[in-house]
């Protein structure tokens, strides 16, 4: 537990370092594109786009809160997969990134917990520049805002710190068990549509359940994405008791990822 | 005061084989006792029990073949690496030339790469400012600076990540044979840099496979081998022991090659084509022999060499020649000579024979050498031609230069004062 605290404050120690990085990578990533960082917002619209065809167009929302409209669907979907989008690039590309930086683990003293964070920052940078555009969609096209809205930083809250736990533990069993890499884009998507994404939880099917209910509920995803739609969508007040189990839950495996990659941590030079 | 202590360090790798991994992946999965099932199957000691002291402000170089362990202790040394067993404290910031330019991301321009890398090797965002025109003018990428990494060459890539990492001004500075790859006017200026921290009584801890600079700029040497410390202390005494370690051990692969002229009889395709003539008069065996009678395949300069040819002509011949070759690695003709051009006169020869050729002093410069041999008409028809198909070493401590060693010695008048060499150190043949 001691270490536990004292490597959070190794973390505050070299923030400088992962500003820096966090940085570079948003350089890097879009440099030589031509609509740079606004890629950023055209990968989800597109994703999006593709549901709302699908999903809006041709099979119709049915589900009362959207009132038959697709558009209205449109904007449900962006609620949660700009969210999503951040947590599945960052689980991704942390079960790759000890490996692709591995010359920094191997031939400079490096704090290798850096890299996930690095990872799992500059994805939120990318969902924070999606935002302002789904704020501004919602203000156009939306029911409007309550004040609930201001609410939103706990929910982002709880999904970095539930991301980061995630993305440690997939980052450092990834070096011992490349498999991990493949299994986890496949879970991904099935997890992506055991989530409230396409579809809200009042929907009938889900509803009439008591199954699907649970199911859904154990999945601290839900929580999250019911947070984001919650406060932007619906306008509605966030269900504390299940955020805060789900910020607990978020806590637990931010521990236990930080702890595997402790252990696991002195094995990395060798292995990457 | 010490700077670094190495006590009773052992460093083991753990191997991991697919099989194993998969093994342990699905162990993991149904017990759930993941770090129980992280055991490797084999282990590898990569350093046992090394232990060192590096004084403050001294230049130590350490040297060893390849796998002896001289990376691995500069990571120990480093924290790159933990040790497995034992201790090391070292005094003061530590910085490890281990590979140069290893942080550097090829899509970002120079600028940004040198503040990145700076910061990751532990200087401030104010430090890198005021050092940044420095390490640009070192690395001479002013034209570049602002160009993606990934446009650098190789040798502007290993300039620029040498200007950051010296820069970082350590107080222990660790090189581990990144001088290996600059080209000939970058590797004098590192030199000049690892000069000047010398001057300022900085320490330093170098490893390099280039004896020559490290006899000339350590202070003490360490030999690792085998991923222990064989021997430790002054540098030309260190050098020397090592270098006669890998004589030896040369000595050893040519007695296992030497055996291969037996092979010769099957007469395998690529020997054949080395190996050429009618064989009227055929040569059965060559074998190098010291002027002793003991057959080797090292020799110093100042030794002399017999070359022995088991002969066998099964009718009787009255036209041959017996002649011999000696080629260094380049191909040059060293040394050649036969029987015909010193004047002997064939006159018969019938079943098997002995033809020995006896050099008094082989005068050559350090290298390996191929041996040819030949049994030919005078005009040049061979009976059978053995192309390159025997080799040699020369070797020694000395290190001049050319292909021969000729007899010489040095006088000097009663105002020049210098010293001769050393007993025992330069001069020496090595075996």
């Amino acid at each position: 537990m001691a270490r536990f605290f004292h490597n959070l404050k190794e973390l505050y120690k070299f923030r400088i370092l992962i500003q820096n990085l966090v940085v570079r990578e948003l350089k890097a990533r879009y440099r030589g594109t031509v609509l740079g960082f606004l890629w950023s917002f055209f990968n989800p619209l597109l994703l999006m786009i593709v549901y709302t065809v699908v999903f809006g167009f041709i099979i119709r929302p049915r589900d009362p809160a959207f009132d038959q409209s697709p558009w209205l669907y449109a904007l449900f979907l962006f609620c949660g997969i700009l969210p999503w989008v951040w947590f599945s690039s960052s689980s991704l590309e942390s079960a790759n990134v000890l490996i692709t930086h591995g010359n920094l683990i191997k031939k400079i003293l490096f704090p290798a917990e850096i890299l996930p964070v690095v990872t799992v920052t500059s994805n939120f940078v990318h969902f924070s520049f999606g935002l302002p555009i789904l704020l501004l969609f919602i203000l156009i096209f939306g029911k409007g805002y309550t004040a609930y809205v201001f609410l939103l930083p706990l929910v982002i809250l709880v999904q970095y710190v539930f991301t980061l736990g995630f993305s440690l533990l997939i980052a450092s069993l990834t070096v011992h068990f490349r498999d991990i890499k493949d299994i986890l884009s496949n879970l991904l998507t099935f997890w992506f549509f055991a989530t409230p994404i396409v579809y809200p939880m009042s929907f009938e099917t889900i509803q009439g359940s008591s199954l699907l209910r649970t199911l859904l509920n154990v999945n601290p995803m839900t929580h999250i994405m019911q947070g984001y739609q919650n406060c932007l969508f619906f306008g509605s007040m966030l269900r504390w008791k299940r955020l805060g189990v789900t910020f607990l839950v978020a806590l637990i495996l931010f521990f236990i990822g930080a702890m595997v990659f402790n252990r696991l941590r002195d094995s990395f030079p060798e292995e990457v | 005061m010490n700077a670094i202590e190495v006590d009773r360090v052992s460093r083991i790798y753990q191997k991991y084989s697919a099989r194993h991994r998969f093994q342990t992946f699905k162990s993991a999965l149904v017990k759930g006792d993941l770090f129980r099932a992280l055991k490797p199957d084999e282990l590898v000691t990569a350093l046992e029990d090394v232990s060192l002291n590096v004084e403050k402000g001294q230049t130590f170089g350490v040297i060893g073949e390849n796998g002896s362990g001289k990376s691995t202790l500069l990571k120990v040394i480093a924290g790159i690496a933990k040790p497995t067993r034992g201790r090391v404290r070292t005094e003061g910031k530590v910085s490890a030339l281990i590979e140069l330019g290893a942080g550097f991301h090829p899509e970002i321009s120079g600028r940004e790469n040198i503040y990145i890398n700076g910061i990751m090797l532990g200087l401030s965002k104010r430090e890198i400012n005021a050092k940044f025109d420095e390490i640009v003018a070192f690395a001479e990428l002013e034209d570049f600076i602002d160009a993606p990494v990934k446009t650098y060459s190789s040798g502007m890539y290993m300039r620029l990540g040498f200007a950051i990492a010296i820069n970082v001004n350590p107080d222990i500075l660790l090189i581990d044979e990144v001088l290996a790859v600059g080209d000939a006017s970058f590797v004098p200026k590192c030199l000049d840099r690892i000069d000047d921290f010398r001057r300022r009584e900085k320490t330093i801890l170098f490893v390099s496979h280039d004896l020559n600079t490290v006899a000339k700029i350590c202070d003490d040497v360490a030999w690792l081998k085998g991923g222990r410390v064989q021997a430790v202390g002054d540098p030309k005494r260190i050098v020397d022991a090592y270098l006669q370690d890998v004589a030896e051990k040369q000595e050893k692969d040519f007695e296992k090659r030497r055996q291969e002229p037996a092979r010769i009889q099957v007469e395998d395709k690529d020997r054949r084509e080395n190996r050429w003539g009618k064989r009227e008069i055929e040569i059965n065996r060559v074998s190098m022999k010291s002027l002793e009678g003991k057959e080797k395949s090292v020799f110093s300069p100042d030794e002399g060499m017999v070359i022995e040819m088991d002969i066998a002509a099964p009718s009787r011949q009255q036209d041959f020649v017996f002649g011999i070759g000696l080629f260094n690695s380049q191909g040059i003709s060293c040394y050649g000579t036969n029987t015909n051009l010193e004047d002997y006169e064939p006159i018969s020869i019938e079943g098997e024979g002995k033809v020995v050729c006896r050099i008094e002093r082989l005068g050559l410069v350090n290298g390996t050498y191929y041996l040819d041999v030949a049994a030919h008409k005078r005009d040049g028809y061979p009976y059978d031609y053995h192309r390159n198909l025997y080799s040699f070493l020369v070797s020694s401590s000395l290190r001049d230069e050319g292909i021969a060693r000729l007899p010489h010695g040095w006088e000097f008048s009663e105002n020049i004062k210098i010293s001769p060499p050393k007993k025992g150190q330069a001069g020496r043949p090595l075996l």
